[in-house]
């Protein structure tokens, strides 16, 4: 059951990553990619991690993907065109590809046997988040806010 | 006999489910997830039906006329002539459209709406899929309504779609902070983002009388309000409908929509609104529990949909109240009023936890409440100073 459903997400993901990569048209390519997140977030619920599939929803869709889009609608004007070739793409996506296999060639976790993984928790996360990791949380917080009022900022009318 | 008309349904489904007692696991969990999909969309999309004649009815009533009343007794069968009249007109696709994207966005946003119906628990062991973080696959999922509101304004490639899904997309953004805010209290007290916690742990009455439901709070009014605010604006409805405001953009995102896709949308808004007011019942007032003791006897679905039509009889109520707001006042309400209070009753439940849950921590909120309350009304009324009116007749 789990490893047909692996194969059907995966084909799936990588198709909509294929489309997201190929298409002519930006807008089309944009909401390819929204598509993908949807099949890696279809990846964390098969492997239990509700919370972390959830969450990828919630930002990728709900605000990244949005995001995007806006962004293309407003700095260009031609929206509606084919977009030319880019050859840097395809060097940055290489060296990101080379970069990924090495450090999952290179990390220790993968050598824990599936079944000894517990899936997490809503709870647990939110625990470790507050004891643990609550530092780097109020770091990420204030540099949000930051970073949230920069934009109020550059948005405010100036005052004559 | 209570016990017996409480469960009927979840009795039906396991007698439907008893001859596939040899079925693999996997067969039967997606039978029964069917079944569960096919009793939701049985229900709400009857409940749609109803609702789209009721409100016109009380809207009607409200306004002095009588409303539908040519089809059927007292006009009931209206819907049926409405579908059927939706189905059998063209569909019409502008030339210049997205072809894809334009069909598609009908397709996502009543997908999108269907989905947050789910995990809204309808009566005790009722819940169609619960999950451990249902509350956040409803905001979760809820957020693809933008992209596909988006995805109608600019497929249809015309000018007042696109000015009406930038409406939507904007006020939608703005309020959907209020509104996940106005949430956490609810799970910060319950410690728990699944539904059907969240309504066990108002299942008790003070003095078997009075229920412990968390509107009953100051906190838990407050946030209540705040969320029914908010889910009026993520519904789209009457004070904040200026995505659609048929007096300027002609439909909003909507425009270029004609037959039954039209209808989807229609279905979809009123689906959302669904999901929202359930949401709002599962979260402040008790889920499907009864507001009395005595009152048990009577199932608990009767109960979860007495108050589901309660709030969308006030949302009906309030659109055959209030004009339409502007789009400035809608997002000054937000940002300065609605924000500062939603985290005014995160830190009022705090307090309220923290002073022993009674009445002290009752009398203590309430003060945190007032204060933030006073003050944000002092502080918004001081920026805002109109000019003496003056009026002018003709002479």
């Amino acid at each position: 059951m789990n490893s047909a459903a692996f194969v059907v997400i995966a084909i799936f993901t990588l198709a909509a990553a294929l489309a997201a990569a190929t298409l002519r048209k930006l807008m089309h390519a944009a909401l390819s990619f929204a598509v993908a997140f949807v099949g890696l977030a279809s990846f964390f619920f098969l492997l239990g991690a509700e919370f972390v599939g959830l969450a990828l929803v919630f930002i990728y869709i709900g605000a990244v993907a949005v995001l995007i889009v806006f962004t293309i609608l407003l700095t260009r004007r031609d929206v509606g065109k084919d977009r030319g070739f880019n050859w840097s793409g395809i060097v940055i996506a290489l060296a990101m590809f080379g970069a990924l296999t090495w450090s999952i060639l290179k990390t220790q976790s993968l050598a824990i046997v599936a079944p000894h993984i517990r899936a997490l928790t809503v709870k647990q996360i939110g625990a470790a988040l507050m004891t643990t990791y609550v530092w780097p949380l109020q770091c990420v917080g204030l540099l949000l806010t930051a970073a949230l009022i920069g934009a109020l900022v550059l948005v405010m009318e100036e005052k004559r | 006999m209570t016990a017996f008309l409480d469960q009927i349904f979840v009795r039906g489904k396991q007698t439907l489910l008893a001859p596939m007692a040899h079925a693999p696991g996997w067969l039967v969990q997606i039978v029964s997830s069917l079944i569960n999909i096919f009793a939701l969309l049985a229900v709400f999309l009857t409940l749609f039906a109803l609702i789209s004649v009721l409100e016109r009815k009380i809207l009607a009533r409200m306004q002095n006329r009588y409303g539908p009343n040519r089809v059927g007794p007292f006009g009931l069968f209206q819907p049926i002539a409405d579908g059927i009249k939706m189905l059998i007109k063209e569909d019409i696709v502008p030339a210049r459209a997205d072809k894809l994207v334009h069909f598609l966005a009908p397709v996502l946003i009543a997908a999108v709406a269907i989905l947050t119906l789910g995990v809204i628990p309808y009566g005790r062991n009722m819940t169609p899929f619960a999950i451990d973080g249902g509350i956040l696959f409803f905001f979760a999922v809820g957020s693809a309504t933008e992209l596909a509101v988006f995805m109608a304004g600019w497929g249809s490639n015309n000018k007042f779609s696109m000015l009406g899904a930038m409406r939507a997309i904007a006020q939608m953004f703005s309020y959907e902070l209020p509104l996940i805010i106005a949430v956490l209290p609810v799970v910060m007290v319950v410690g728990s983002l699944m539904p059907d916690r969240i309504v066990a742990a108002q299942a008790q009455y003070t003095f078997g009388l009075v229920p412990r439901w968390f509107v009953f709070t100051p906190w838990g009014a407050a946030a209540f309000i705040l969320f029914f605010v908010s889910g009026l604006v993520e519904s789209n409805r009457t004070p904040f409908d200026v995505p659609e405001g048929e007096s300027e953009i002609v439909a909003g995102h909507m425009t270029e929509y004609s037959g039954f896709k039209y209808a989807t949308f229609f279905m979809a808004e009123y689906l959302g609104m669904f999901a929202i007011s359930g949401l709002g019942v599962t979260l402040f007032l008790g889920g499907w529990h009864a507001p009395a003791g005595a009152l048990e006897f009577l199932p608990s679905y009767v109960w979860f949909f007495a108050k589901l039509s309660a709030l969308l009889f006030v949302y009906i109520w309030v659109r055959g109240t209030l004009p339409r707001t502007r789009i400035d006042q809608i997002m000054n309400l937000a940002w300065k009023f609605m924000l500062p209070m939603a985290f005014a009753c995160v830190i009022a439940a705090a307090v309220w936890h923290y002073a022993g849950r009674g009445l002290r921590g009752w009398l203590w909120s309430l003060v945190v409440i007032a204060i933030v309350y006073t003050l944000l009304s002092i502080l918004l009324d001081t920026r805002r100073k109109f000019a003496p009116r003056v009026y002018r007749f003709a002479e």
